[in-house]
């Protein structure tokens, strides 16, 4: 904040306080819903009420030995893998391309491979239900796997284009000129310098797939159960603090990917010699 | 290749280079050819196959072929003649047999209510029915297929494509004369439904805005080191999985939860206030969700505002609130238009959220998408009502794409 000046007014000083507490305030509002479900999932009962009666692990034993969950939380992590291998292939190759000077029509080219991030969820899963039901993936993890593909593609291709923005393109010439054949270019010069934006979209990816409820719950079968479906169905029906447990192991996951990738754009950033 | 460098002049020089370029861009074009192609099968045929769904018919024409025709050179003036009805008599027979009555009756209910059962007990009759005259025969299984207005029903239902379903979603409807009329007022819902959907994705937009200008403002100014701290309690949330985010308001908003409790213990209120599956707990827990998505391009924004410019103002004698308003303000613009529009759009499409916080009357167009196709099996309505809502995100992200780019979208 910048600091006020000597010559600030009372009324400043005050409007000041005023902004300050504001501030407080709404980052009280974002984080506080995070913090306050957390020490729930240790709650001896099964209410969502402070003060707490007692503490207990229980409630993480009953999903940890639960195979409804631990079979909902293994087949998000090999939904959420293939979708992130997929989506690497395809968003850093067209990233690759996007980011050439002379590429025609690029920001059209962009919008229309942004697109499913846009369109609204329940729209794509209703027309993949339509159109998977022709094909027969309903009901399929290749189905699930191809809708999450198409959904999180859109990240790894942001994500690697922002880490080819001021990307010197001379380093790349430089190397075909001392006689490195195009892989070797690519491998020694460019993939060095992509890797942090390949690894935030591989993070991203993985994230929109590990947390898609939506298109699940159209083209899955009953018994394909995602974690998230787990958890949505759960809380539909009478929310328990398993569910607050199994939402507390999300909350960690997710501040574990931020740090992550945190780290990694400021390392980009130091690369690529842009200083924040 | 040596002769020809010897005997270069500009114009080869010139056609070569073309050629080079051309090469370069095929590559670039190739790279991106997968993902295009990718995109194009498994994401844009599926929306095109559902905006087909929403104008296609073919219940009555499938299974009445013969009605179908017969009725193509019906006068619509009076109740068909016995030709019309033979046909009738035949398609019903072999509907019976192809279990496609119930189809029949499903699609004639959703313009006439109620007339799904008498369309089952017409195929049952059918069968006894062997000689002329059908018409009669008919008149006396149910008064309703002597109604003129029955079979002006079909005959609309008879083509292969409809507007029905497209005018259902706004609450239109064909009258008998053919002119588009509103529907009966007990049976309007969805410019409702749409009406809401815009109110309540306006309600979040302004409140992200109004909650998130102040924190960008703040976020920006601050020194690195402090605002990079403050920006991880922005980010973790963006980050935690929306579904995460949803149960712990579900949780919170609960009649015994904990929200109720502290305002029972601060004597803000005297009983326990009924949050959850409300309107109030729906728009908190979208703003909740929207709000990074509004701050962050707003914070990228203020963070190129050189502070020389309130200073210069602030110099020349203008208040501080005046050189804010005038000098910082309008340069604050394009993040705003950026992060309002993104959220807008991105509330517009709400499914999870309204479903689990809200209750009956805070349903947005989303959950009319789900519950037709999953509970109602009526795919033509639910693809007519996401049509629209499609078109509604195509035109905003188009107005998105002129005003921001879709390359300045960051993530975090």
């Amino acid at each position: 904040m910048m600091a006020l000046p000597p010559y600030a007014s009372p009324l400043e000083r005050l409007w000041r306080v005023a902004f300050i507490l504001l501030c407080a305030l709404v980052l009280l509002f974002l984080i506080s819903p995070i913090l306050a479900i957390m020490p729930l999932s240790f709650n001896s009962e099964p209410y969502f009420t402070y003060p707490m009666p007692g503490l207990s692990m229980k409630w993480y034993a009953d999903f940890f030995q639960d195979p409804r969950w631990l079979d909902s939380v293994r087949a998000s992590v090999f939904i959420a893998v293939c979708t992130t291998g997929l989506s690497m292939v395809f968003g850093t190759l067209a990233a690759l391309g996007l980011s050439r000077s002379n590429f025609p029509h690029r920001a059209l080219v962009m919008a229309f491979l942004i697109s499913p991030m846009i369109v609204p969820v329940v729209i794509t899963a209703v027309g993949m239900y339509l159109f998977f039901a022709t094909l027969g993936f309903n009901n399929t993890y290749f189905g699930i796997i191809l809708a999450h593909t198409a959904l999180a593609t859109p990240f790894v291709v942001i994500t690697v284009t922002a880490t080819l923005i001021g990307f010197d393109q001379s380093l790349i010439r430089a190397g075909a000129s001392l006689g490195a054949p195009p892989m070797t270019v690519f491998r020694k010069v460019t993939f060095p310098l992509i890797l942090p934006g390949m690894i935030s979209g591989a993070l991203f990816a993985f994230i929109t797939s590990f947390d898609e409820v939506v298109v699940v719950l159209f083209i899955a079968s009953p018994d394909q159960r995602t974690l998230p479906k787990q958890m949505f169905s759960g809380i539909r029906e009478q929310i328990s603090p398993t569910i607050a447990a199994a939402a507390t192991l999300l909350i960690i996951s997710a501040a574990l990917m931020l740090v992550t990738v945190e780290l990694l754009r400021r390392r980009s950033e130091r690369l690529r010699g842009i200083s924040s | 290749m040596s002769v020809s460098a010897i005997s270069d002049d500009r114009s080869t020089l010139k056609s070569r280079l073309r050629r080079a370029e051309r090469v370069q861009r095929l590559r670039a074009i190739g790279l991106v050819l997968p993902l295009f192609l990718f995109i194009l099968i498994v994401f844009v045929t599926p929306i095109i196959i559902l905006m087909t769904r929403a104008v296609d018919n073919p219940e009555i024409a499938d299974s009445l072929p013969l009605t179908s025709a017969a009725l193509a050179n019906w006068d619509r003036t009076d109740i068909p003649g016995e030709d019309v009805f033979a046909a009738f008599a035949v398609d019903l027979v072999a509907a019976q047999k192809n279990k496609a009555t119930g189809l029949i009756g499903k699609r004639l209910n959703y313009e006439m209510p109620g007339t799904r059962s008498k369309v089952l007990q017409a195929g049952r009759a059918a069968e006894k029915l062997t000689a002329a005259p059908y018409k009669e025969a008919f008149l006396k299984i149910d008064p309703l297929w002597g109604e003129i207005e029955t079979w002006k029903v079909l005959e609309r239902a008879s083509h292969r494509n409809t507007s029905f379903y497209l005018l259902k979603a706004v609450d239109l409807q064909c009258s008998a004369d053919d002119e588009i009329v509103n529907v009966a007022p007990d049976q309007a819902l969805f410019r409702d439904v749409f009406i809401r959907t815009l109110g309540i994705s306006t309600l979040v937009t302004v409140a992200t805005l109004l909650l998130g200008f102040p924190l960008a403002y703040m976020l920006a100014t601050l020194p690195p080191k402090h605002s990079n701290i403050l920006m991880i309690l922005v980010l973790l949330p963006f980050w935690t999985s929306l579904l995460v985010r949803t149960t712990a308001w579900v949780v919170l908003l609960q009649t015994e939860g904990p929200i109720n409790d502290l305002l029972l213990f601060l004597g803000l209120t005297d009983e326990r206030l009924q949050l959850i599956f409300s309107r109030f707990g729906t728009v908190v827990a979208m703003t909740h969700i929207q709000l990074p998505f509004t701050l962050l391009p707003i914070y990228s924004v203020m963070r190129t505002i050189s502070p020389n410019y309130v200073r210069a103002a602030r110099s020349l004698g203008a208040g501080p609130f005046h050189a804010f308003w005038t000098i910082y303000f309008p340069q604050t613009m394009p993040g705003i238009a950026a992060g309002c529009l993104l959220t807008f759009i991105l509330s517009l499409g709400y499914y999870i959220t309204p479903a689990l916080v809200g209750g009956p009357t805070d349903q947005m167009i989303s959950y009319f998408v789900a519950l037709y196709t999953n509970k109602e099996l009526n795919w033509g309505q639910a693809s007519a009502l996401g049509t629209i809502l499609l078109m509604a995100t195509l035109v905003l992200y188009a107005v998105y794409n002129r005003l921001v780019g879709i390359d300045k979208m960051k993530l975090g």
